[in-house]
């Protein structure tokens, strides 16, 4: 069942839950930490509708800098920013920022030890019609090897927001993964949220199975589980940050359910599903499933249509969960 | 600002001084950049020595100047300024490119925390002094401090670079000035047979630059153009200064070869000799 104390949208699983885009989220947050800081600066590469930055532009012009479609120069930009104590956030899709200026995030951010938030929107295989140029499904894996980055990828709209506040309050470099499309809101203003924080969304008395699930894809998750109700107990796990690792969370979910299912709409190699591998493998081994990309790219179609054919969806999830017993 | 004939042979005297220390340095290190951190020795003297407004003592004094080395591999002519400025220990230099040292072979901030900025991979410290500059125009502070960028006229072959040219000229950044080290070698050769770069002073006008073009080695040239460019108001300046890799010891300069190996025993001792036998005397070959 829904862990209660979490607040969850009670119409969680209703056929009319409210559907928002996760990077509005991202957008409403952004806002809101300029409101708190003056010293929250955005800059934008070209995309700032589309990225959700027009609010924070309307709000605030004169801490907007436009830097046209030029990623790698609004990386660095936003690093000589920072240590000036700016507290930029770049945004841009996810396959340019953090794909194009990987090395510029490394070094003028990262390697320098500039604040600087990135948030790449458009992440995952759900960015649909635009086709796999525009599908980032390798960028948690990129950011996540990057000493002193956080890599936060939110489930719904209102975490996003919740993520984007809180990151303008940490001195490190974060990493917000964004999607494009509607998906369910799961949470609501009052669930808890808290960097390096993993919850149980999912609880049973005895669950067989843990479900480890990142991003949008918690609601496949949430429906599998649901599904199984009655028949496979489990327990699905939101994993919003991926580094640092909740470890604590996830080898006590290991040792309960003795059985782990990641889930993440990304490639298998390198993302979520590794980052708690690393984990068990050295303090809780425990057999696996990885609901992910199989090292593939990814192509145009309807977000519905390319979980399906990528095995991200309920019914992947279900046979992940029957094929560990 | 003028400036006496006094104060130019000391400048002189001192750009001298820390090219015997960058060679001393590159000798005990066995690794490292010879020609760049040579041909940059004058206009470090100059920015430490007369232009940049900064407290050796107090490093973090928020309203010193700011300087971004972007080819970072020219860190000796870095480092050793920085000594002889006060700011770490002359013996200190003997442990360029050793393990635990503050002297990185390629500058970080994590070791050093006197530097602005860690730098090594070029194209990008351009975009970092962008990017000071910008939010010193957002907080009004643009009278209250200058930002300068030191690039290598190789790294200008980078995307990177134009990004950031455009970027300044679009915002007039009036309070950043870059300076190219024009000295037509990289690792792979001459960078006319690269990439060539030429016309590199048109290129900068067409970004909205101010251009000035000096000798790189005349110690007037460089103050003036400096202090000219605290003048432009419309526009960021970039000055173009022409040097000549490995300058002050005759068998490094102009030779491509000499970019990123250090000198052996035989000639560091040639060049020390070189270099002390000229004394203060060092004069551009222009003038």
């Amino acid at each position: 069942m829904l862990n209660p104390d979490l607040k969850l949208n009670e119409k969680l699983f209703d056929k009319d839950v409210e559907q928002v885009p996760i990077r509005k989220g991202f957008g409403e947050g952004l806002v809101k930490a300029g409101e708190e800081n003056p010293q929250v600066v955005v800059l934008c590469a070209d995309l700032t509708e589309s990225a959700q930055a027009l609010a924070f532009k309307e709000k605030f012009p004169n801490r907007f800098v436009e830097i046209g479609v030029a990623e790698q120069n609004l990386a660095s930009v936003a690093s000589g920013m920072a240590a000036m104590g700016k507290i930029p956030f770049i945004t841009s899709y996810a396959m340019f920022s953090p794909g194009r200026n990987w090395e510029q995030i490394r070094t003028t951010i990262a390697y320098n030890n500039r604040p600087v938030k990135i948030a790449g929107s458009h992440a995952g295989i759900s960015v649909g019609p635009d086709g796999g140029t525009h599908q980032a499904i390798e960028d948690i894996a990129i950011t996540r090897v990057i000493p002193r980055m956080v890599v936060i990828s939110p489930c719904d709209a209102i975490e996003a927001r919740k993520a984007t506040v809180a990151a303008a309050k940490t001195d490190t470099p974060v990493y917000i993964r964004l999607a494009r499309e509607k998906t369910p809101v799961m949470t609501t203003d009052k669930t808890p949220f808290e960097i390096g924080k993993a919850l149980i969304v999912w609880e049973s008395k005895k669950p067989k199975v843990g479900i480890i699930a990142t991003g949008a894809l918690l609601y496949k998750a949430l429906e599998a589980a649901k599904e199984l109700s009655g028949k496979i107990e489990v327990e699905v796990m939101n994993l919003s940050t991926i580094k640092p690792l909740d470890e604590k969370a996830v080898i006590a979910l290991a040792k309960k359910t003795k059985n782990i299912v990641t889930v993440e709409e990304h490639q298998i190699r390198g993302g979520m599903g590794s980052a708690v591998a690393e984990c068990l493998a050295k303090h809780f081994p425990v057999p696996m499933r990885f609901i992910g990309v199989d090292d593939q790219f990814g192509q145009s179609g309807t977000p519905e249509e390319l979980i399906e054919h990528y095995s991200m969806g309920k019914t992947a999830i279900i046979e992940g969960v029957k094929s560990l017993l | 600002m003028d400036i006496t004939d006094e104060k130019v042979t000391e400048l002189e005297k001192r750009a001298n001084d820390i090219r015997i220390s960058i060679i001393n340095m590159l000798l005990e290190a066995k690794s490292g950049h010879t020609a760049g951190p040579l041909g940059m020795a004058d206009i470090f003297t100059v920015l430490f020595f007369h232009i940049l407004k900064h407290k050796p003592k107090d490093p973090k004094w928020p309203e010193r100047d700011r300087l971004v080395l972007s080819n970072g591999h020219i860190c000796p002519v870095y480092y050793s300024t920085l000594a002889h400025a006060g700011y770490i220990p002359m013996e200190e230099l003997r442990t360029l490119r050793k393990f635990g040292s503050r002297l990185q072979g390629h500058p970080h901030r994590d070791f050093l925390p006197y530097l602005e900025s860690s730098s090594g991979p070029l194209g990008s410290g351009l975009s970092q002094a962008v990017g000071m500059a910008l939010a010193d125009r957002m907080d009004a502070k643009e009278d209250k401090r200058r930002i300068y960028a030191l690039l290598s006229d190789g790294e200008h072959d980078s995307g990177q670079l134009w990004e950031a040219a455009m970027l300044a000229g679009k915002n007039k950044l009036r309070n950043l000035t870059a300076v190219v080290d024009r000295n037509n070698i990289q690792i792979d050769g001459f960078t006319e047979d690269v990439m060539p770069l030429e016309s590199l002073s048109d290129r900068w006008r067409a970004w909205n630059w101010h251009v000035i073009e000096i000798d790189g080695h005349n110690i007037r040239e460089i103050v003036d153009a400096f202090n000219k460019a605290k003048t432009i108001y419309e526009k960021p300046t970039v000055i173009i200064a022409h040097t000549i890799p490995g300058k002050g010891v005759k068998e490094f300069e102009r030779d491509y070869r000499w970019h990123g190996k250090p000198p052996n025993v035989e000639e560091a001792k040639m060049a020390l000799h070189e270099l002390r036998t000229l004394g203060g005397k060092i004069r551009s070959e222009h003038q």
